[in-house]
């Protein structure tokens, strides 16, 4: 969990307890150290999380992973939230 | 498509699953799911074992529920546990407590991806022992006690719930707490052994509707993975947890013996889908079962299709209908909507229900051989020519 809130003009990457596992409608998406089970709902998304190791902020993940401009607002609260679950991490 | 219908129609691989290791057990509790007691001889060997876990690592498996029987007194057990722990298969293993030494606890706390779960069926030494036997509840509580020592932090304190303990949900709440555990309850199914005594121990109707409140109140901190999800019919509240049958279709066990079943509370041919020890192993038997498949078809709600709470409890629980001898496409027995009792009276006046599929009990009381072990007892004292004792009819 972080206390700093999300800001996608910075870098992040998964955590390093988390697993994500490939599923038809997305992921599933597991914590080992809060034992916490969730969901990725879309296959973009996931290209999104896989991505943002790689991209200089988040931002870039989502241009990288083909986001249309329309939907980024949806897809930044969504990283918004996956950041304050601990799924996602600064870097 | 929802996410719960994904689950529906099945998924890659299990998110979690239970693996009992062995029927063997030190306690006989009376209302054992899957009958345990004894060792079986053709149980899976350590490194059969390993090729499960294997498998699990390659099938991103999260992680698998440990029992049995009680799993820890397998000599192999934590050697297991380091293995799977070690290829990132989190495990979460249910245990009586007897072998959670304060060495042990220190060890446990000090690994990562793992999680205890002790059993406690009653608030107090009697409801419990009445259950899981003499001194288990002292055992339970020491264990406890070494966890919390050790500082392994939210571990788990698993109720199954019954008529003589429904009453003493607050009371293992603060059980709970006191130790640092979470309260995870879950549903008498009336499997194994549970099939002899869950006429006597299943919550009444009246104790149900208190449970719902019960869960709507507290339902966030406590768990119930897909327990009480027949609950629903009471209200229009959805109970937190996962409200459907997971059985073959997010969830499954392997048991002792390597048979993987649609779902722990259902050892029985009828939901028999293979054997890990089958061609293509366990990934075979969850991807290709035609019992899986089935399972992961639409279930039509029968007799319930009309009901107006069939949406919010799509039936209820396949093994509690199947072993109080109802249809699959009925009401399940503790039916809210009052609909279980009036099936259950129809049963009863038919067929004779179905037996659990393996039986490994302890067979009652030790059979006292005194073949070559000192002197006969003095109240047994032999008296035919054939005993063996060499102290035969002799009186001093």
């Amino acid at each position: 969990m972080s206390t700093e809130p999300f800001d996608a003009a910075r870098p992040y990457r998964l955590s390093p307890t988390v697993a994500v596992r490939p599923e038809p409608f997305g992921a599933l998406v597991y914590d080992f150290t809060t034992r916490r089970l969730s969901f990725l709902k879309t296959r973009t998304l996931v290209e999104v999380v896989r991505g943002l190791e790689e991209q200089p902020d988040a931002h870039a993940a989502l241009a990288s992973a083909d986001v249309p401009e329309a939907e980024r607002g949806r897809y930044l609260d969504a990283l918004a939230g996956l950041h304050a679950a601990g799924t996602i991490v600064a870097r | 498509m929802k996410l719960v219908e994904h689950f529906q129609h099945g998924l890659d691989a299990p998110i979690c699953l239970t693996w009992e290791l062995t029927y063997a057990c030190n306690l006989a509790c009376v209302h054992c799911l899957s009958s345990s007691g004894r060792r079986d001889p053709r149980e899976l060997t350590t490194a059969e074992c390993k090729a499960v876990i294997d498998e699990l690592r390659r099938l991103q498996v999260f992680y698998v529920n440990i029992g049995g029987g009680e799993p820890t007194i397998r000599p192999d057990f934590w050697e297991l546990v380091e293995y799977a722990v070690g290829n990132r298969v989190g495990v979460k293993f249910s245990t009586n407590g007897v072998r959670i030494t304060p060495d042990r606890a220190r060890l446990l706390a000090a690994t990562d991806y793992v999680d205890v779960q002790l059993s406690l069926d009653g608030a107090t030494r009697e409801v419990n022992d009445a259950v899981r036997g003499p001194g288990s509840f002292d055992t339970a509580m020491r264990a406890m006690g070494n966890l919390r020592a050790a500082g392994l932090r939210g571990f788990k304190l698993s109720v199954v719930v019954t008529r003589h303990n429904a009453g003493q949900l607050d009371a293992f709440r603060r059980i709970a707490e006191d130790h640092g555990a979470q309260l995870r309850i879950t549903r008498l199914r009336p499997s194994g052994r549970g099939a002899d005594t869950w006429d006597a121990l299943h919550p009444t109707a009246e104790q149900q509707h208190q449970l719902y409140d019960w869960l709507l109140r507290h339902g966030e901190q406590v768990l119930t993975g897909d327990s009480f999800f027949h609950l629903n019919a009471l209200g229009s509240t959805p109970l937190p947890g996962l409200n459907l049958c997971g059985a073959g279709r997010v969830v499954c066990l392997i048991d002792p013996v390597g048979d993987v079943y649609a779902c722990p509370f259902a050892i029985h041919d009828e939901f028999l889908a293979g054997n890990v020890r089958d061609q293509g192993g366990f990934t075979a038997v969850w991807r290709e079962s035609e019992l899986f498949a089935r399972l992961r078809t639409p279930q039509t709600g029968g007799a319930c299709t009309s009901c107006s709470a069939y949406d919010a409890c799509q039936g209820g629980c396949m093994a509690a209908k199947f072993f109080t001898g109802l249809p699959l496409d009925g009401p399940d027995p503790e039916c809210v909507k009052g609909n279980g009792e009036p099936a259950l009276a129809a049963a009863g006046a038919g067929t004779a229900k179905p037996r659990p599929g393996k039986d490994h009990s302890h067979r009652g009381k030790r059979v006292p051989v005194a073949i070559g072990w000192g002197p006969p007892e003095p109240e047994r004292l032999p008296d035919r020519t054939c005993d063996t004792s060499p102290l035969a009819g002799f009186r001093p």
